[in-house]
């Protein structure tokens, strides 16, 4: 019967779901545990943080630079209606900080790190590699798993930081230099509107909480990848779309914690 | 358990998905001595040497090494067991991000605190009782699958084990290098005194280096003895495998359903 296959696959989809966040969740705690290792020697971490953090600086800044100009074209037109152009600085600023630094940085680094450590432990498992570190008596979570996980944790923040303040400066262009927006202004209102703890601290957790998604994500869906050309793809291409999905999902619970009721 | 065996299989059975790979096997290494375990392509060999290290747990019996059921061991324990073993892969697995120096030199900076200098003349002694010192710059993939297998050998053996296995050495390998690998894996069992296990389907290359064959087909032991024992076996697989033969107790086809009912002809 077709309604009884179909429930069928409802089932088994739901019980495969829930099997793969058990499983990513034992991976995590696994990763956690294994991590001092990493910190032992961290010259393992910083080769990591060149991989992930330093390789991403360019598409970065270059998204940062647009985005900010986008939004400094944006806002403009926007405020103007309503003459407040002098307050173009705060809303560049607050749009960065609060929700696209962390959440478009996020993206880009799932797409960019997050595929690339997919691809290359699905890969690495593949080849054995990881079945002969373990035949040499090496954790490979201690040893591959967990240089990464740091290194995205950390690298991530620094790279929505780096988003927003280049995105500022793209507003900047294009409402000051640009259309001609007063300089002072711009400046002033920014510095008084933004709040350290209320804004800049509240857009580094998410930051930090959307880092550590994209990455365990991105390490499990590579450990578990089938040791296939097939799997690997299968793999990267789910790293993708689960993170970009998991980004979005968390940025609204984040969002409504930090500044729903304000 | 023999103390003159390393190695002491006794009774496996391993089933995968239902599935029995391996069953009622019953095999010895004793120490020193260079064995093989040859059977056709998807036979348990492979499995046979993860269940060895400990990388898979048998549904029955047990693998004994140095005096230990492997299964029964913690992680910890088992990771001290495997410090003892070195496993050279099908295709080598060397670390790609890695340079042939720092592959060679990875156990050793993992389960050693021997100082960078000391470490860098055993990898290059290990790289040049494989003849390949001089590409100790290059990365894993500037080389040949040849130099590639010898690289990963010298690493296999980098801190001395006792028991060495070794998984299709000779797989892809031109007729140089296959007689090369060859070479070095009866020279270095020899140097190190160490228990060496090669899983191969390669019949001639082997016999001339092993001291004993243990024959596998659909997951059990069809055969064993020596080199000669065997290339005299009366057995019909033995005979079929030995020489290459296609009519003989193994099938050319797949078990499959009636041919001309699958071509839609009429009986």
């Amino acid at each position: 019967m077709p309604a009884a296959k179909a429930i069928r696959g409802i089932g088994h989809s739901t019980i495969n779901a829930v099997w793969r966040i058990g499983m990513a969740t034992r991976f995590f705690f696994l990763t956690l545990m294994y991590s001092g290792s990493s910190f032992r020697r961290f010259h393992l971490i910083i080769k990591e943080l060149f991989a992930t953090g330093v390789m991403s600086l360019i598409i970065i800044i270059v998204a940062g630079m647009f985005v900010g100009m986008v939004l400094g074209l944006q806002g403009y037109e926007t405020l103007k209606r309503y003459g407040s152009e002098s307050a173009l600085g705060v809303m560049v600023a607050l749009g960065l900080v609060r929700e696209l630094g962390p959440v478009v940085a996020a993206l880009l680094f799932a797409s960019r790190a997050g595929s690339a450590m997919t691809a290359e432990i699905g890969l690495m498992k593949a080849t054995e590699q990881i079945s002969a570190m373990e035949m040499m008596a090496v954790h490979p979570i201690a040893r591959i798993v967990a240089p990464r996980f740091w290194a995205g944790i950390i690298s991530m923040p620094l790279l929505a930081a780096l988003f927003s303040a280049v995105g500022v400066f793209g507003g900047y262009f294009v409402g000051v230099v640009q259309i001609g927006v007063d300089e002072g202004s711009f400046w002033s209102q920014m510095q008084a509107a933004v709040d350290f703890e209320h804004d800049i601290l509240n857009g580094v957790i998410k930051s930090f909480v959307f880092g550590t998604a994209v990455t365990v994500i991105a390490l499990f869906e590579g450990y578990d990848a089938p040791p296939t050309a097939e799997g690997v793809s299968g793999a990267t291409t789910r790293t993708v779309v689960t993170s970009s999905l998991a980004i979005l999902m968390l940025d609204f619970i984040l969002t409504a914690m930090m500044f729903g009721g304000s | 358990m023999s103390s003159s065996n390393l190695v002491e299989i006794s009774d496996l059975n391993f089933t995968y998905d239902k599935r029995p790979v391996l069953q009622g096997i019953n095999m010895v290494f004793p120490k020193g001595k260079l064995i093989a375990i040859m059977g056709l392509s998807g036979c348990g060999k492979t499995t046979l040497l993860r269940l060895i290290g400990g990388a898979l747990k048998p549904t029955k019996g047990y693998v004994k090494v140095d005096g230990q059921i492997i299964h029964e061991m913690d992680q910890e324990s088992l990771y001290g067991m495997r410090r003892k073993m070195g496993m050279l892969f099908q295709f080598g697995a060397l670390f790609t991000d890695m340079s042939v120096y720092d592959n060679v030199a990875f156990q050793m900076r993992e389960h050693t605190d021997l100082p960078e200098e000391l470490i860098r003349d055993l990898v290059l002694m290990k790289l040049h009782a494989v003849g390949l010192r001089g590409t100790h710059n290059l990365m894993p993939s500037e080389l040949s699958g040849g130099m590639a297998r010898r690289v990963a050998l010298a690493r296999t053996v980098a801190l001395d084990p006792m028991l060495i296995m070794y998984d299709e050495p000779f797989a892809g390998l031109d007729p140089i290098s296959l007689t090369v690998v060859g070479d070095l894996i009866r020279r270095l069992s020899g140097a190190l005194g160490a228990t060496s296990i090669v899983v191969t389907h390669d019949i001639q290359e082997s016999m001339k280096i092993v001291d004993y064959v243990y024959f596998m087909a659909n997951g059990v032991i069809v055969a064993e003895g020596t080199p000669d024992e065997i290339r005299a076996s009366d057995k019909d697989f033995v005979h079929q495998f030995v020489h290459g033969e296609m009519d003989g107790p193994v099938p050319f086809h797949y078990p499959g359903g009636n041919y001309r009912q699958d071509l839609n002809l009429q009986a």
